[in-house]
């Protein structure tokens, strides 16, 4: 199989199946965590929790006062990836033809040479949190298969797109297609790893809001 | 069909009027192209100026003659044209003159006259599901590849669809069209693909095996790497907006106006592997993506078949709507196969679970 | 316990009574040698306690433990553990990590068992692959192994729940995680000894009515009030911790000056004067029900509008909070802490508070009537009225570090090293400020602290916040 017809098929019946079984998984994923249930909370809230768990899910993301200083890679490290990663994924102009073509939505992109950068440090990042997940022994205490694999879903779609832009590996074709393949490998395994939290951690924040903002408590 | 077997190139050029420097560039053009030192060019001439008419067959099978076309047309009277003078075309059904039985005549003269050194040149696919589908003077032209190759020095499949099956072999490819190198792997067999492919191609291919009596490097998909070694997209002039982000939206908008890159418009430059921007057509005037249209990805196996022409490369070849909704189902009815499981297993402990009293906190021996 | 009362005295009223300095003499006469028992009442208790052999056998344990689990696992708890990416930083607000350094202490490493079952019961692919063999299904040992985990290194703080970038609840888990570790029997003996002490004689320290009847007596002697007992449609019935009974019965007397003045009826009751509830702390809920029940029927049968928690933490939680879930239904009285109902008063002019504490003081918020009940602006209101040199630690209110001792801690001597040892965050917060006077409102935290203060040699004084406002209470 050449580069451009491995490229062909995750063009065509790769993407149609890595997106079916990503939104398989996820919807899956999603009912049998909610049809666990939840008993309605019979406590008199002090204040209505009304939006409670939303503020949460927005304010979660960031490091609550002095825990920066205390675990300054584990923060900076997750930022840097998360952003770079996030302006590497969706605003890289092929990126977001992407998304026109799977979802009918666009937007502006940014220069090549910044979303360059971007996914530079999103490596560089994912790299030194990798580092720190094998000496810190707190992270090596949790640390299983699960976590590495989630790792390597997770730096191989990075780091082919890398290539294939700065035409690292020789042949480009063949490269855009790894990069592809690799991203449709994480589609379809993230719905079953701990990648799920990209999803999951809208519930989870919420209802930690939710329990804390009954009782006054903004988390 | 005129024979000059036994004039030289370099008479054939004076009486063109070329001048000894035109020629002289056109080789160093050559030299270049090869990655040959400056000294060589000096050789190439005299091997040129020197080298004998080598005869030539040449094949159309399920083509559409725009190969033909391009190299015989765009390139008069060019050097490169002359080049092809220089060849002794005994075999080209739609150049020659004669017809029927002479003309088959004319082939099998050749192929015993020059056996072993003729080269064998091939547009068109090779059609395998029926050989009724494409014949030429009763034979198929499966019959008539292999008959023709057996002699030949080497075989060039000109044409997207000689080197990848092309057109004819478009999905769901009715006649069971292969490329030549499907049939031929006893002798080399030296792509030049593209729709059609770049004339400069072809008679640099040519000067080649006149100057050296050896074929160019090739790549792993039989292709001179020279040719065909860089993406149209690294060589495109458009390339720095690119990286700048500016893209045409569409094909009349201020951005297509400003020359921007025209990705968004489907252009299959950046896996597309030819020299299109660098030699360009019609004596270097242009090449598609600067006459504002995206690259079609003509030179690459399949092009025809990797969705639309006006899709950007990053989007999906195929639609995934119905099988997206059909993955929704399917999640919605496991889950909820897995949800009642679960449930049924929760309501189960629940059922099961005796009070605890005080004496069950005790570690029991 | 006669004796142990005669020594014990909120700081401020020894400073005020008696000349005080930091000799060793002075600090002698504050030690409690007869409340230490209290502390870890387990293996007195056991020796009264029926032999276990005599007890019958009900199930197997192990089971009963993983059906529990089976049992508390819900939505929440899913959508936790599945949002869980290791990253680690609980560990950075544990102060049973941070003390210790030791990785087994991190908060999300003491649920392993309770995810993992989830994951073999309630994921399709943990299924699968507990079909397949793949996947071990929890034993009663890793239950077993994981009880030091459970309850000698989580006292249920809650800051963990608050710093979780994917906004995990761990301390709701761990709650949970209790319900199997108690139905395995794998509670730590202290706890479990705690907990039988409160079913049979209706406290954990096995504090009786007389008990409370002499109290009373005294309290009413000391400060010249009317204490009442068991008087219907009072706005409030106010609850007592053993902790208060038996070494801060000044809460009594100050809830009853405070009340006076400000002109609330109120009552004890004589059915249900104890507000803590070992059963929520052990994780049985069945028993935590019980001791819930005890509190709702007096208070209805009381016809009060309000029920008063004490200055104890978890006993806010566990009337306030987990109780009408654990009775399941919600209460026709309302549940209010000492500090809210203060600040009630204060707002609507009925406590007027007035002079002033002419030295720094600062607040240990106690982690379940602050973090985890929401009761974190109304001590600062109250104490701004008459401490006007009132700091704050860093990480204060909601981000406050616990004491070491909550969460059943303290009633747990198999912890008593570590929570020694996890001190050392709050000494180190009390020494940042510089200051030699910290307000609470949880006596397990006084007591727990007073402890550490001891085994350190820190000259600190501990002051209730309701005794502190009790004795700034404006004369007219």
């Amino acid at each position: 199989m050449t580069g451009l017809e491995l490229l062909i098929w995750a063009r065509g019946p790769g993407l149609v199946l890595a997106v079916s079984l990503c939104i398989f998984g996820v919807i899956l994923r999603f009912i049998e965590i909610l049809a666990l249930g939840r008993k309605a909370d019979l406590a008199p809230p002090r204040q209505s929790s009304a939006g409670s768990g939303w503020r949460t899910i927005a304010t979660r993301s960031l490091p609550p006062p002095g825990m920066l200083r205390r675990a300054p890679l584990t923060y900076l490290g997750g930022y840097v990836f998360h952003i770079g990663m996030a302006i590497a994924v969706f605003f890289f102009v092929p990126h977001i033809e992407l998304f026109r073509g799977l979802f009918g939505l666009r937007w502006p992109g940014l220069p090549n040479s910044l979303v360059d950068i971007a996914a530079l440090a999103a490596i560089v990042a994912l790299l030194a949190l990798l580092i720190g997940r094998m000496v810190d022994p707190v992270k090596r205490l949790l640390t299983g298969a699960g976590d590495w694999l989630a790792w390597a879903l997770t730096f191989a779609p990075l780091v082919t797109g890398y290539a294939a832009f700065h035409h690292l590996f020789g042949n480009y074709t063949l490269t855009l297609a790894l990069h592809i393949l690799s991203v449709e490998l994480l589609l379809v395994l993230l719905p079953f790893t701990k990648l799920f939290h990209a999803f999951s951690l809208f519930l989870a924040r919420w209802y930690n809001g939710d329990i804390a903002g009954r009782k006054g408590v903004a988390t | 069909m005129k024979r000059h077997s036994d004039s030289a190139l370099g008479i054939a050029l004076s009486e063109a009027g070329i001048s000894r420097r035109d020629f002289l560039g056109f080789c160093a053009t050559l030299a270049a192209a090869y990655a040959l030192p400056a000294s060589s060019v000096g050789a190439i001439a005299a091997a040129l100026e020197k080298a004998p008419r080598t005869a030539v067959i040449w094949l159309s099978f399920q083509e559409c003659t725009g190969c033909t076309e391009s190299l015989t047309r765009s390139h008069t009277p060019s050097i490169e044209g002359l080049i092809l003078e220089q060849l002794s075309l005994d075999y080209h059904h739609t150049l020659q003159a004669a017809s029927g039985e002479p003309a088959e005549r004319a082939r099998a003269e050749s192929m015993r006259a020059n056996a072993g050194k003729y080269l064998l040149v091939v547009d068109g696919s090779v059609p395998l599901g029926n050989p009724g589908y494409s014949t030429i003077a009763g034979v198929s032209n499966v019959d008539m590849l292999m008959e023709t190759a057996k002699g030949a020095a080497a075989v060039i499949a000109v044409g997207t669809c000689a080197a990848y099956g092309g057109l004819p072999a478009a999905q769901p490819n009715p006649t069971g069209a292969v490329p030549v190198s499907h049939l031929i792997k006893d002798k080399p067999v030296i792509n030049v693909p593209g729709c059609p492919p770049i004339p400069v191609v072809i008679t640099g291919l040519l000067a080649h095996f006149l100057t050296f009596g050896t074929l160019p490097e090739l790549d792993e998909r039989g292709r001179p790497k020279i040719f065909y070694g860089e993406s149209i997209h690294d060589r495109c002039y458009r390339r720095t907006f690119y990286d700048q982000g500016k893209f045409a939206e569409s094909f009349d908008d201020e951005g297509a106006r400003k020359g921007w890159c025209l990705f968004r418009l489907g252009c299959k430059g950046p896996v597309t592997y030819n020299a299109c921007a660098t030699t360009k057509w019609n004596n270097g005037v242009s090449f598609p993506i600067q006459s504002g249209h995206g690259c079609l990805g003509c030179s690459e196996p399949d092009f025809w078949d990797v969705g639309s022409f006006y899709k950007a490369l990053s989007m999906p070849v195929t639609p995934v709507g119905k099988a997206a909704v059909g993955a929704a189902a399917a999640g919605v009815a496991v889950g909820a196969a897995v949800a009642l499981a679960n449930r049924a297993k929760k309501a189960a402990a629940k059922a099961v679970h005796q009070t605890v009293k005080v004496e069950d906190l005790e570690k029991k021996p | 316990m006669e004796s142990a009362r005669g020594v014990r005295r909120p700081r401020h009223e020894q400073e005020a009574g008696a000349p005080q300095g930091g000799d060793a003499t002075a600090r002698d006469c504050r030690r409690r040698p007869t409340t230490r028992w209290l502390l870890r009442p387990g293996r007195r208790a056991r020796e009264q306690e029926r032999p276990a052999a005599a007890r019958p056998r009900r199930r197997a344990q192990g089971a009963g433990g993983l059906n529990a689990f089976k049992q508390v696992i819900d939505a929440p708890v899913a959508s936790f553990f599945a949002s869980c990416v290791h990253c680690g930083l609980c560990a950075e607000t544990c102060l049973f990590y941070t003390e210790t350094g030791d990785p087994q202490y991190t908060p999300i490493h003491k649920l392993e068992p309770l995810r993992r079952t989830w994951q073999q019961e309630y994921t399709l692919l943990g299924r699968l692959a507990r079909l397949v063999g793949l996947a071990k299904p929890v034993t009663d040992a890793e239950l077993e192994a994981w009880s030091p985990l459970v309850y000698d290194s989580c006292t249920m703080c809650g800051r963990c729940s608050m710093v979780c970038p994917v906004g995990n609840d761990i301390t709701m888990m761990i709650r949970k995680m209790r319900e199997g570790m108690a139905a395995a029997g794998h509670a730590p003996e202290g706890l479990v000894t705690a907990t039988q002490r409160s079913i049979q004689s209706g406290s954990p320290a096995g504090v009786k009515w007389v008990t409370v009847q002499a109290q009373i007596k005294r309290m009413q002697k000391q400060f010249g009030i009317s204490i009442p007992v068991n008087q219907e449609n009072a706005d409030y019935l106010v609850l007592m911790s053993s902790w208060e009974i038996l070494n801060y019965p000044e809460y009594l007397g100050a809830v009853g000056r405070i009340f006076n003045k400000a002109g609330a009826t109120w009552t004890l009751s004589e059915h249900a004067y104890e507000a803590t509830n070992s059963g929520m702390q052990i994780g049985a809920s069945d028993l935590a029900r019980e001791l819930v029940g005890r509190i709702v029927k007096a208070a209805e049968d009381l016809k009060v509008k309000c029920v008063i928690s004490p200055e104890c933490g978890h006993a806010y939680t566990a009337i306030r909070w987990e109780g009408p879930n654990l009775m399941g239904r919600r209460f026709g009285f309302e549940v209010k802490h000492i500090l809210e109902v203060l600040d009630d008063l204060s707002r609507t002019g009925r406590l007027k508070l007035k002079g002033s504490i002419d030295k720094p003081v600062t607040y240990h918020d106690p982690c379940q009537i602050s973090r985890r009940g929401g009761v974190h602006q109304q001590p600062r209101t109250l104490l701004r009225q008459f401490a006007p040199q009132f700091r704050e630690m860093t990480d204060s209110g909601v981000m406050n570090w616990c004491c070491g001792g909550g969460g059943g801690v303290s009633a747990n001597e198999r912890a008593e090293p570590l929570r020694i040892i996890s001190f050392k965050r709050k000494k180190a917060q009390i020494e940042e400020l510089g200051i030699s006077t910290v307000v609470t409102s949880c006596a397990n935290c006084r007591v727990v602290i007073e402890e550490a203060l001891e085994h350190y040699h820190m000259d600190v004084e501990l002051l209730g916040l309701t005794e502190l406002v009790a004795e700034h209470l404006a004369e007219d």
